[in-house]
């Protein structure tokens, strides 16, 4: 079992003939049932071409209509991101993946205020992507260092996710789902809204919860956890030596008025029972301490 | 990025915000001049630096006369000015700003930052004006007014009207602190800012509202479509070595212990960091070098943490998933032989072609140390620089 994506998912790639679309989608579509689930491309004008066999279409309700895709993944550059994900919401998409980095703020609030009362569920911003390991792969993370299994795994930062996921393997410890959020501070899916999911998923005994300074989110989701998480969640929280006001790579990673301290994650999150480690070498050793 | 309060004001001006009339000056001469335009009796000097608190510094000085003015500017002029924002180190004053005073009767204070719960501009107010808000919002949070604005309709009349009443404007300047308001989010809205901060608004003798200060912050991934903001950037006010980094694309932040990172994902970067500090040790930077990190930009990211003279060792720290280690080692290998890098060396590589990169590493004849883990590399790279 997993969550959000399964080997069933028909997935369309927005920005599909772009340099970054190009790669990952090839790398995408060679991982698992990527073959079968790959199945459509959208770039405007280029529509009736295609991309290695993936027909491309030019727009993405045509796409849908077409090919069945119900997920977009979206490589489309800054300026014209959010309108990429305007229009797959307009479309009733499921889930839309937005991998792209660096869309200004302002457009991403107009787009999740046009997201209300819609069906379509995001993911990122900025994020690496969503992963069923041995199933399907949609985005930017290594799949071979993943290994299926029972452990759910969500988090803000990509090469931290992928950090986690590697020692988990290296455990022996296989993953339902991972998930990455992403780093920037207006955004779709949060920390609570994958916890729920994981919490829901016949197919995960426990999850590891990866955290950054910068906003609530992982305070939220600690509290959600207190009251109704059923299964085992440790944490790590990056930063605890980042100075306050200091954009740390990602958008979203700012300490800002006294606010989004790791340490005030952490306290939190210990308050709530999940058992956190100050050491992000130790993430999977922890996991496997409360199997 | 962030620009000047004259700068700010410029800004404020163009959408109808009213300020104090100001002119920015570069010299003492030009400090004087400027007093003499504006004219009146009573001028404010006022240091141009990129941090609040500047009154507290000696960066915000009265003066009643052309000769107070002078000696004002020539003190202020080229003094390194500490706030609580600067850190211990403060800010050189190169720029500043003369105005004319202003007749103070309510200081205020009103700002518009992104709340990323609601994932909404909100408008903050507070009758609380010209103290430290953070103060506030500790000792007294229900002295800070906080209204969530529609992204289509903008700010409503009825919510501009209600926080002005809340923060004490009086009954007939509710209009015009309603006019500011909604000007200020037009600033904050049109020119993609992620901060407007003007503390103090005042209330002045002749019942006028006043935007006293002005504190602009630009979200930098939209400056792509503000080019007449980008050419307010001052580059003295920024960490010589960040602006560097950024023309490379590398996000660089530059901190104040002796141990270099190297590392791919923000994430990662700030985990290493921490690991680093978990076993004793100072990390001197954060460096995130992408995900498509090539040898040219790892060569360029060691050139910039070797301009440290604090730096005692350097940790490489890859989980190669797209960008391979073999790829990595190279650049690494390349960029070591090419600045002669005198101080200890650590690499943890992990992902994509370890076993290649690893040999890369061992068959370049560098003094490189290995490391099988972060934790592993951290306590490594600290014995190394302790050593050192």
């Amino acid at each position: 079992m997993s969550i959000l994506i399964d080997k069933n998912t028909r997935v369309l790639t927005q920005g599909i003939t772009g340099k970054t679309g190009q790669f990952h989608t090839r790398m995408c579509r060679d991982y698992a049932n990527g073959k079968n689930c790959f199945v459509a491309g959208v770039t405007p004008g280029k529509g009736g071409q295609d991309f290695e066999g993936i027909p491309i279409f030019n727009t993405v309700a045509d796409a849908k209509a077409k090919t069945g895709a119900t997920v977009s993944v979206i490589y489309v550059p800054p300026p014209f991101a959010a309108a990429a994900i305007d229009e797959a919401v307009e479309a009733d998409l499921d889930l839309v993946i937005c991998i792209t980095e660096g869309i200004p703020v302002r457009d991403m609030i107009r787009t999740r205020y046009k997201m209300r009362g819609r069906k379509t569920i995001l993911l990122g911003p900025n994020c690496p992507g969503a992963i069923t390991p041995e199933e399907i792969k949609i985005g930017i993370m290594p799949g071979h260092i993943h290994r299926k299994g029972r452990i759910g795994v969500v988090s803000r930062s990509g090469t931290l996710t992928y950090e986690a996921v590697g020692q988990l393997t290296a455990l022996g410890l296989g993953q339902s789902s991972a998930v990455g959020t992403g780093g920037d501070p207006v955004n779709g899916l949060k920390h609570i809204d994958v916890l729920k999911m994981f919490n829901d998923d016949p197919g995960t005994d426990a999850v590891i919860m990866i955290g950054e300074i910068g906003g609530s989110d992982e305070e939220t989701a600690a509290r959600w956890v207190k009251a109704n998480m059923k299964k085992p969640v440790v944490g790590f929280i990056a930063g605890v030596t980042a100075p306050p006001g200091k954009r740390m790579g990602h958008a979203g990673a700012i300490i800002s008025g006294g606010k989004g301290t790791a340490q005030e994650k952490l306290a939190v999150m210990e308050e709530c029972g999940i058992r956190v480690t100050r050491n992000p070498a130790e993430m999977g050793k922890l996991l496997k301490s409360v199997l | 990025m962030n620009i000047h309060e004259y700068q700010g004001k410029e800004i404020f001006r163009k959408y109808g915000v009213s300020t104090p009339r100001g002119i920015p000056a570069f010299s003492v001469d030009e400090a004087v001049e400027a007093a003499r335009t504006l004219g009146g009796s009573v001028w404010v000097v006022k240091a141009q630096i990129h941090a609040g608190g500047r009154g507290k510094g000696g960066g915000v000085k009265v003066a009643k006369s052309i000769d107070d003015v002078r000696v004002e500017a020539t003190k202020m002029l080229g003094m390194t000015l500490v706030t609580h924002q600067t850190g211990p180190a403060g800010r050189v004053v190169r720029r500043l700003l003369v105005e004319e005073g202003a007749d103070i009767k309510k200081e205020l204070y009103v700002a518009l930052v992104v709340d990323r719960v609601l994932q909404r501009v909100v408008l903050m107010a507070s009758s609380e004006g010209g103290m430290d808000i953070e103060e506030v919002a500790a000792k007294t949070p229900e002295k800070i007014h906080r209204v969530p604005i529609d992204p289509v309709g903008g700010l409503a009349d009825a919510q501009a009207d209600d926080v002005a009443q809340k923060i004490g404007i009086p009954a007939e300047l509710v209009a015009p602190a309603r006019e500011l308001f909604k000007s200020l989010y037009r600033v904050f809205d049109e020119c993609d800012c992620s901060l407007v901060e003007v503390n103090p608004m005042i209330v002045t003798g002749d019942a006028r509202v006043v935007a006293l200060d002005a504190k602009l912050n630009f979200d930098s991934n939209a400056l792509f479509r503000h080019p007449d903001v980008v050419a307010m950037r001052d580059l003295d006010e920024e960490d010589p070595a960040e602006v560097e980094a950024s023309k490379f694309d590398l996000s660089y932040i530059s901190l104040d212990g002796d141990i270099g990172c190297l590392v791919n994902g923000a994430g990662l970067a700030m985990a290493t960091m921490d690991t680093i500090k978990l076993y004793g040790g100072n990390p001197a930077n954060f460096l995130d070098v992408g995900g498509g990190a090539t040898a040219e930009k790892v060569t360029e990211a060691f050139k910039i943490m070797l301009k440290n003279p604090n730096l005692k060792a350097i940790l490489v720290n890859i989980f190669g998933g797209i960008m391979k280690c073999d790829v990595i080692a190279s650049g690494v290998v390349a960029a070591a032989k090419q600045v002669s890098l005198k101080v200890p060396l650590v690499v943890r590589l992990e992902g994509t072609n370890v076993d290649l990169g690893k040999k890369i590493l061992a068959d370049s004849g560098l003094p490189i140390i290995s490391a099988s883990n972060m934790g592993d590399a951290a306590e490594k790279v600290v014995a190394a620089a302790k050593s050192k």
